[in-house]
């Protein structure tokens, strides 16, 4: 469905290195293993950028950052969510893209952690001016219900979920799950 | 089995440009509507505003007329009618309503061609009612002072109907109570709650594009692709630091 979402990007790419692993992979693990593979691929791919001028080699090593919404940086706080070596590398050697809301307090999360507030440098906030709450969470559930969610994700990964008969069956506690939940991320 | 009334979305409004947040409308009624079990939706109309209604930033009206039609592409009930926009004045909302109600009358049996696929029944059992579609915003401009007439307010929710699509912020009730007019034909205002916050206004991306800045996945690509091969609002505000952007109260 990613690889169908993605089909009109020219820059974002599915890989499915993650996905294919036995286990759960911890965050800092999936950031160590693309920093590698960026590290072992430095030349530029071929036949991707279509149009761009195409460098003989990048000036400098890329750094791979970790891109996550407002809610994310939350979970920094909960308690054996992360452990505190792994906030620290995350931060540390790789770095934060964080987009928010106004809703979110996104320096008060920087600010309630002294890991966090250590590499603040390295940590960059981005304002979401358009409130835009579509969560994977209110698709499934919408899907479940026969509603329409067009419009709110690409008509490709639409056809794909029909064409599949994924999220088809709903809640059977309609009224009793949990999913009202507003920290779930998505 | 009751037969459903057949119900006609109608929406006006600049479209400049149309946005995912229009299209969501369109939806999220229509979703709504059949749940009450009382209605079926048969249509819906996009009807943008024509170049007399001299808002700032109003792109021509043949650019705002194919971007709908554009976005409609893969949309199998709702299509663009640029009736109104080629209209010499501005047309009260009153008057889109009557035309295309009218225009509902003189065509009652199936059109050919549409609608592959479904079952096509050789007339409908009922003259299809056409409810104007729109967002709680508009709900809210009835309390405008001199913007609607009276009787055009009693017109538009007596004769015809509102379906109105609000968020959990505006208090859709409220406006209603607050109305003579409105609280009077209540039955025939459908108060439908959008449960995804979706702020997407055309002010936003007419900024954006103004900054060079990403509007993808806002809208539909082939709207972004037209914007761009005819240079639509490529202009931004000159002001770059001082501009509004932090406003998010603003209405498409």
């Amino acid at each position: 469905m990613v690889r169908l979402a993605l089909q009109t990007s020219d820059w974002i790419r599915v890989d499915p290195w993650e996905s294919e692993q036995a286990q759960w992979t911890e965050t800092v693990k999936v950031l160590r293993h693309h920093h590698s593979e960026l590290l072992r691929y430095l030349p530029q791919e071929e036949g991707r950028g279509q149009g761009r001028a195409v460098s003989p080699a990048p000036a400098a090593v890329p750094e791979l950052k970790l891109l996550c919404g407002a809610d994310i940086l939350k979970t920094f706080q909960t308690p054996n969510l992360w452990k505190d070596e792994h906030i620290q590398e995350i931060v540390e050697k790789f770095g934060l893209v964080c987009v928010g809301r106004a809703g979110h307090d996104l320096k008060g999360y920087i600010s309630d952690s002294p890991i966090l507030q250590r590499c603040q440098h390295n940590i960059l906030l981005v304002r979401e001016p358009v409130q835009n709450d579509i969560s994977s969470t209110y698709i499934r559930r919408a899907l479940g219900h026969g509603q329409s969610v067009k419009y709110l994700l690409p008509d490709t990964v639409i056809a794909y979920i029909k064409d599949h008969n994924l999220y088809s069956t709903g809640s059977s506690c309609k009224g009793n799950s949990a999913q009202n939940s507003e920290g779930e991320a998505s | 089995m009751k037969s459903r009334i057949p119900v006609v979305l109608l929406a006006c409004g600049s479209f400049n440009p149309i946005t995912n947040m229009h299209l969501r409308l369109f939806e999220v009624a229509r979703d709504h509507l059949h749940q009450t079990g009382t209605y079926q939706v048969i249509g819906g109309i996009i009807s943008p505003v024509s170049d007399n209604y001299k808002k700032k930033d109003l792109a021509a009206a043949h650019h705002r007329v194919a971007m709908v039609r554009l976005a409609l592409q893969t949309s199998d009930w709702i299509r663009v009618d640029p009736w109104e926009s080629e209209q010499a004045q501005w047309t009260e909302t009153v008057k889109v309503l009557r035309h295309h109600h009218s225009e509902l009358l003189r065509y009652l049996p199936q059109e050919e061609g549409r609608g592959q696929g479904r079952a096509v029944s050789p007339a409908p059992a009922a003259v299809p009612e056409l409810k104007l579609l729109c967002g709680a915003d508009i709900l809210k401009t009835f309390q405008t002072p001199n913007l609607w007439k009276d009787e055009h307010i009693q017109e538009i929710v007596e004769k015809f109907g509102l379906v109105c699509v609000g968020r959990a912020g505006h208090d859709l009730k409220g406006y209603i109570s607050d109305s003579p007019i409105l609280q009077r034909c209540q039955h025939n205002i459908l108060l439908v709650r959008e449960p995804v916050q979706n702020d997407i206004s055309s002010t936003y991306i007419r900024r954006a594009l103004g900054h060079g800045q990403s509007v993808k996945y806002l809208l539909p690509d082939t709207v972004i692709a037209y914007i761009k091969d005819h240079n639509l609002y490529s202009t931004g505000s000159s002001c770059k630091g001082n501009s509004a952007q932090n406003s998010e109260g603003e209405a498409s």
